[in-house]
């Protein structure tokens, strides 16, 4: 509950997917410690409407850390400096008065940038059509209980679940590979009874899903688990990779049988 | 002009009332379904879990967020957990006692039948998520395990961490992208419904603006089904997210559509407290932290700037344990925030501006361990952590309530269809289940409910039941529907005034809180009156938004939103003035008996649905009369 | 048609295109070529027992096992020609995905020798070459005084220059960083590492590493420091 600072920033600016982009400085001279880095943005873009200037655009909603819709290369560090923490979430406090601040979107190939610091992260979706569901039709399933589930099993699925689809670990990553958010679901699913049947189809399709949108491949940096917000660990990726592996010696090609049903 | 309301409750005895209804709605012969276009607006767990459901059955199904991914709907923000009837516990739960808490905890002014088929389907949707891979929390049996929450004396929530919502939407969005990529859906993200298209008197699309590209387009369909959620966002301050708005279902208001109980707003008592002018939301403490957590005030004013920890035990007032010996700490929503909001103006509320009391683990933690609670509330405590920078283990949380869940929503009949015919609404957009407050943990059944479980039904029995006119968006309507669209686009860039947009809202919202919110009276509402509408010129007369229409705008996006919350802020607070009565989240000052709300079900047990005359017209009241056949009107007590 | 553990022509090129599938292949080439190093490694300090046991050990691998040795040989040059084509197709793929680079991007975990493995990669490639063509190969413009079958005059000649030391100190410090990295990396690419709560943890490969680079690193500095003469 100190006193205001003074934070200079320098954000990316870019009018559309195809314009060229480049660097503005912004000088917020009053930021309270207990507010939000979306609210000091905020603040910033109150003055540059007033101005009649256009703000600086960026995703955001829920604004409590789960959504997954915001998400800034702060400084250097996706989601900015504190772990664990979504740029929501992450308060002013954690910087100090004087302090220059770099501003980026999600940089990838993958991610292409829509305006200002909002990036298309569909990609991410299509990785999900590839395979990331347990084929269930509403309506069909037994009673929940029929189906006992170990205690350990189901909560590290619950930690893979956790992720948030925001993108940090494809930030993060210095290949862009969206490895650890692909691996999450293929393992989230994978830890589950549900989800066996369709467990080794479902890595080789995301796998390839996820070649095909252009993200590069793994080198274990582990700089993704350093971003993740869910802190979602490089373990999956190697569970990932046991998954593939396996389905590539043993995955039987898809039949078309004619004339059932 | 009165609307005709036609609550279209099946007959027989309430428990059958369902599997009667289920098999006289007619079918859609399979080879035909794919023949029916169906528009579902909002991704969150109704609309998402509609939109799969309706594709698995064979519908041609279009979906639209205004989100980049329908896996970022607010219902994923949801943190508590889901109810259902199942009595996995043997503590006496059943669906009739699941019914009785929800009309009870709705304060006896939902609809009974509806929420009896709620209670009905609640058990099939812990069976459907379980089988889509939602990890709810087990025992160590490998069972589901259960915790308590407000409102119930059984434990009947599942729960998956402190991320419930979070888990069942993803559940819902991987069912939708099996969908996407089978081609049954065609999802259409960052778009945003901005009116709804009736031809002939029947909803027959919408117009959405890309929000990419700025291109105004309409979409024809057989039916439209609306998920949009709350308007809590109307307050500016309230834990809805950012975009959450009530432009869809407004706009379906001004199409013809009724409007139901608007003045039902619930209020959380477990919020974070505001730390300042820059607040641009307000983040909830999941309520099941009441189970171990106590809720207390300093006994004296004297006391309120001292440390937690320096007040003795005897100099505290744990006034919910005080005023409610059986429900304690676990009491209803609205009777906690209205507790609360008393404490602090009592003097006794502590923090900055002394809104806040305590939420005070130390005793849980002396008996659980801290490593147990830990494991209960570890990411909520470290979410408090965060925000404010104190640590929860050490002293007590402070919170306050805010505006969290609308009851309120579009009228609808039993198959969840609004008085415009074809026009369907679920989830939190509709009215329909949860009277005037909602118990904790109903909010994800009760969408689910409606997604998975009623209007796949429902849906078919319409589309069966009516033949459907070849219509293009050539049609006059659509054209006059995408004209107006585009001139209000270029009306609110035109204004070229000195105000942002945020600032209207948060004007719009103070008076909201402050004359419309946790307690309410006739002055203050009438007050209210004048003063929205004085606002609404102003904002029309000199708002300001920057950019152009045929682009990424988000300033554009918000004016088109905040416009509508300034229209729908006056029919709310109509409402609430007309409801001569205290019930559930609506608490009239008038109206209370010893500090209790008082209803009065003589005049007041009908649901308000309000009927749009025109602009400048006053809305129209339509009454739909409750009647309860298996339920005694009880004043409602916790204590 | 693919059947267990017979996977076609199809299926295999299909792994091999995959992101996983070539840092798989990467990965068990990398082993192959850590075997290969410990035991080169372990047949060097032979070298310490003096010039006949040393001379002895390379006269059986250059003629009494020679048809061994051959297989061996081109069992390494076939990982050496997978692990290069794979890390340089992955590298290709990984500057792809990220066209437009940060202003700054601060790294957070990674560790040195994983942002290394790339260009220490190249130079340990070069080294190699180097290493080929002046003991096994004999080129004369790298070692003028190089006679075949004099293994042991051949590396005290070499080292004898402290260039060379320096050359081989530096080579073994890139390949210590690329053993930290990839003998931690390969189990969990192959995905039979075990769950971790430090995944990041990497101390039995520092172990390897270590052994391996400083048991290679003896020999020079053997011969610089005069034990070997």
């Amino acid at each position: 509950m100190s006193g205001t600072m003074k934070i200079t920033l320098k954000v990316w600016r870019q009018a559309d997917p195809t314009a060229p982009g480049a660097f503005e400085e912004y000088v917020a001279p009053d930021v309270s410690p207990d507010m939000s880095f979306l609210e000091m943005l905020d603040v910033v873009n109150e003055r540059l409407i007033e101005g009649g200037k256009d703000p600086i655009a960026f995703d955001h909603d829920c604004r409590e850390g789960i959504c997954g819709m915001c998400g800034l290369m702060i400084n250097g560090a996706a989601h900015g400096p504190s772990k664990l923490t979504t740029t929501c979430q992450l308060h002013m406090r954690s910087f100090k008065d004087g302090d220059h601040i770099t501003i980026e979107p999600w940089r990838a190939k993958a991610f292409p940038v829509i305006r200002d610091l909002v990036v298309d992260r569909t990609p991410l979706d299509r990785i999900i059509q590839a395979g990331g569901f347990i084929s269930v039709a509403t309506g069909s399933p037994q009673d929940a209980n029929a189906l006992p589930i170990g205690k350990p099993d189901a909560d590290e699925s619950m930690d893979a679940a956790a992720c948030i689809g925001c993108g940090a670990c494809v930030a993060a990553c210095p290949n862009a590979s969206s490895s650890l958010f692909t691996a999450a679901k293929i393992s989230h699913l994978g830890l589950l009874p549900q989800g066996q049947p369709e467990r080794y189809r479902r890595a080789l399709k995301m796998v390839a899903q996820m070649d095909l949108e252009g993200f590069g491949g793994c080198t274990l940096f582990g700089e993704c688990m350093a971003a993740c917000p869910k802190g979602i660990s490089i373990d999956f990726i190697k569970r990932m990779h046991g998954d593939y592996l396996w389905a590539a010696v043993t995955e039987k090609p898809e039949k078309v049988t004619l004339g059932s049903g | 002009m009165h609307m005709k309301l036609d609550s279209k409750i099946p007959s027989g005895p309430l428990k059958d009332k369902w599997d009667k209804h289920r098999f006289e709605m007619k079918l859609v012969n399979p080879a035909n379904k794919r023949k029916y276009h169906v528009i579902v607006v909002g991704s969150g767990l109704a609309g998402a879990s509609a939109a799969a459901s309706m594709s698995e059955l064979g519908y041609n199904v279009s979906c639209f967020a205004y989100q980049d991914s329908p896996r970022r709907a607010h219902s994923i923000a949801a943190q508590g957990g889901i109810n259902a009837a199942k009595n996995y516990r043997n503590d006496g739960d059943s669906i009739h006692r699941l019914f009785y808490d929800t009309v009870k905890g709705g304060d006896f002014r939902a609809r009974e039948a509806n929420v009896y088929r709620l209670a009905q389907v609640s058990n099939s949707i812990i069976d459907q998520c379980v089988a889509q891979g939602v990890p709810f929390g087990r025992e160590y049996g490998g069972l589901l395990a259960n915790r308590s929450f407000g409102g119930a004396q059984v434990s009947r929530t599942f729960y998956a961490r402190g991320q419930t919502g979070q888990q069942l939407l993803l559940g819902a969005y991987q069912a939708l992208e099996k969908e996407i990529a089978r081609g049954g859906v065609t999802m259409y993200n960052r778009h945003e419904m901005l009116d709804l298209v009736v031809v002939n008197g029947v909803a027959r699309g919408i117009v959405t603006r890309d929000m990419v590209t700025g291109a105004v387009e309409a979409h024809v369909a057989d039916a439209v089904v609306l998920g949009t959620g709350g308007y809590g966002n109307v307050f500016y301050l309230s834990t809805n997210a950012k975009g959450c708005n009530v432009t869809a279902t407004y706009r379906a208001y001004k199409k013809g559509a009724a409007f139901a109980n608007p003045c039902y707003t619930q209020i959380h008592p477990t919020c974070i407290p505001v730390a300042g002018e820059h607040q641009s939301k307000l983040t909830l403490m999941s309520e099941s932290l009441r189970n171990d957590g106590r809720v207390w005030v300093p006994r004296r004013k004297e006391d309120c700037d001292k440390k937690p920890s320096e007040i003795a035990e005897e100099d505290r007032d744990y006034y919910l344990e005080r005023k409610y010996p059986s429900y304690g700490n676990l009491s209803p929503r609205d009777i906690s925030s209205r507790a609360a909001k008393e404490a602090c103006d009592e003097g006794r509320g502590v923090g900055p501006g002394g809104r806040g009391v305590y939420l005070d683990f130390s005793d849980a933690i002396g008996r659980l361990g801290a490593k147990e609670i830990g494991e209960r509330y570890g990411n909520l405590f470290e979410m408090y952590q965060r925000i404010t920078d104190e640590d929860p283990y050490q002293v007590p949380m402070r919170i306050y309530p805010a505006v969290h869940y609308t009851m309120g929503g579009l009228w609808v009949d039993y198959n969840l269809e609004t008085t415009i015919p074809g026009l369907h609404c679920i989830g939190e957009a509709n009215f329909s289940d949860h009277g005037a407050n909602r118990l904790g943990a109903s909010a994800l059944m009760q969408g689910l409910a409606d997604g998975y479980f009623v209007l796949p039904y429902t849906i078919g029995h319409y589309l069966a039941s009516n033949t459907f006119e070849k219509v293009t968006t050539d049609h006059p309507e659509f054209q006059a529907a995408l004209e107006s669209v585009k001139t209000r686009t270029a009306t609110l860039l035109g204004v070229k005034g000195t105000r942002t947009v945020d600032s209207f809202h948060k004007e719009l919202g103070k008076i909201l809180w402050e004359k419309c919110g946790m307690a309410r009276n006739a002055d203050g509402l009438k007050q209210a009156l004048q003063e929205i509408p004085v606002l609404r010129d102003e904002f029309w007369k000199n708002v300001t938004v920057p950019g152009s229409g045929d682009s990424f705008n988000q300033s554009l996006e918000k004016a088109g939103r905040v416009a509508d919350f300034m229209e729908f802020a006056e029919l709310m607070v109509t409402d609430a003035l007309h409801r001569e009565e205290s019930c559930g989240g609506h608490f009239r000052e008038e109206h209370q008996e010893a500090g209790e709300a008082k209803r009065n079900d003589e005049q007041f047990a009908y649901v308000a649905a309000w009927e749009y005359a025109g602009d400048g017209k006053a809305p129209v009241l339509n009454r739909e009369p409750l009647e309860f056949e298996s339920v005694h009107l009880a004043t409602r007590s916790y204590k | 048609m693919g059947s267990v553990f017979a996977p076609n022509l199809w299926d295999m090129l299909k792994f091999w295109n995959s992101s996983v599938g070539k840092k798989v292949v990467m990965g068990v080439t990398g082993l192959v070529l850590v075997g290969f190093v410990i035991g080169h490694m372990a047949g060097n300090l032979q070298i310490f027992m003096g010039q006949v046991r040393y001379n002895a050990y390379a006269k059986l691998l250059q003629e009494d096992i020679i048809e061994v040795t051959w297989a061996v040989r081109i069992a390494l040059l076939v990982s050496v020609i997978l692990h290069v084509l794979s890390a340089w197709q992955l590298t290709q793929r990984a500057w792809a995905a990220r066209p437009v680079d940060y202003s700054i991007r601060e790294a957070q975990v990674s560790t040195y020798a994983s942002r290394t493995m790339r260009w220490g990669g190249v130079f340990l490639f070069v080294f190699l070459v180097v290493h080929l063509g002046q003991f096994t190969l004999g080129w004369k413009w790298l070692l003028p005084e190089f006679i075949r079958g004099a293994a042991y005059g051949n590396v005290v000649l070499a080292f004898e220059r402290p260039l060379w030391v320096a050359f081989y100190l530096l080579a073994m410090f890139f390949l210590l960083l690329h053993l930290v990295h990839g003998t931690w990396a390969v189990l969990r690419t192959l995905g039979v590492a075990k769950n971790a709560a430090e995944p990041l943890a990497r101390r039995i490969p520092w172990i390897i590493a270590l052994v391996v680079t400083v048991g290679f690193s003896l020999v020079p500095l053997g011969v610089a420091l005069g034990v070997v003469r």
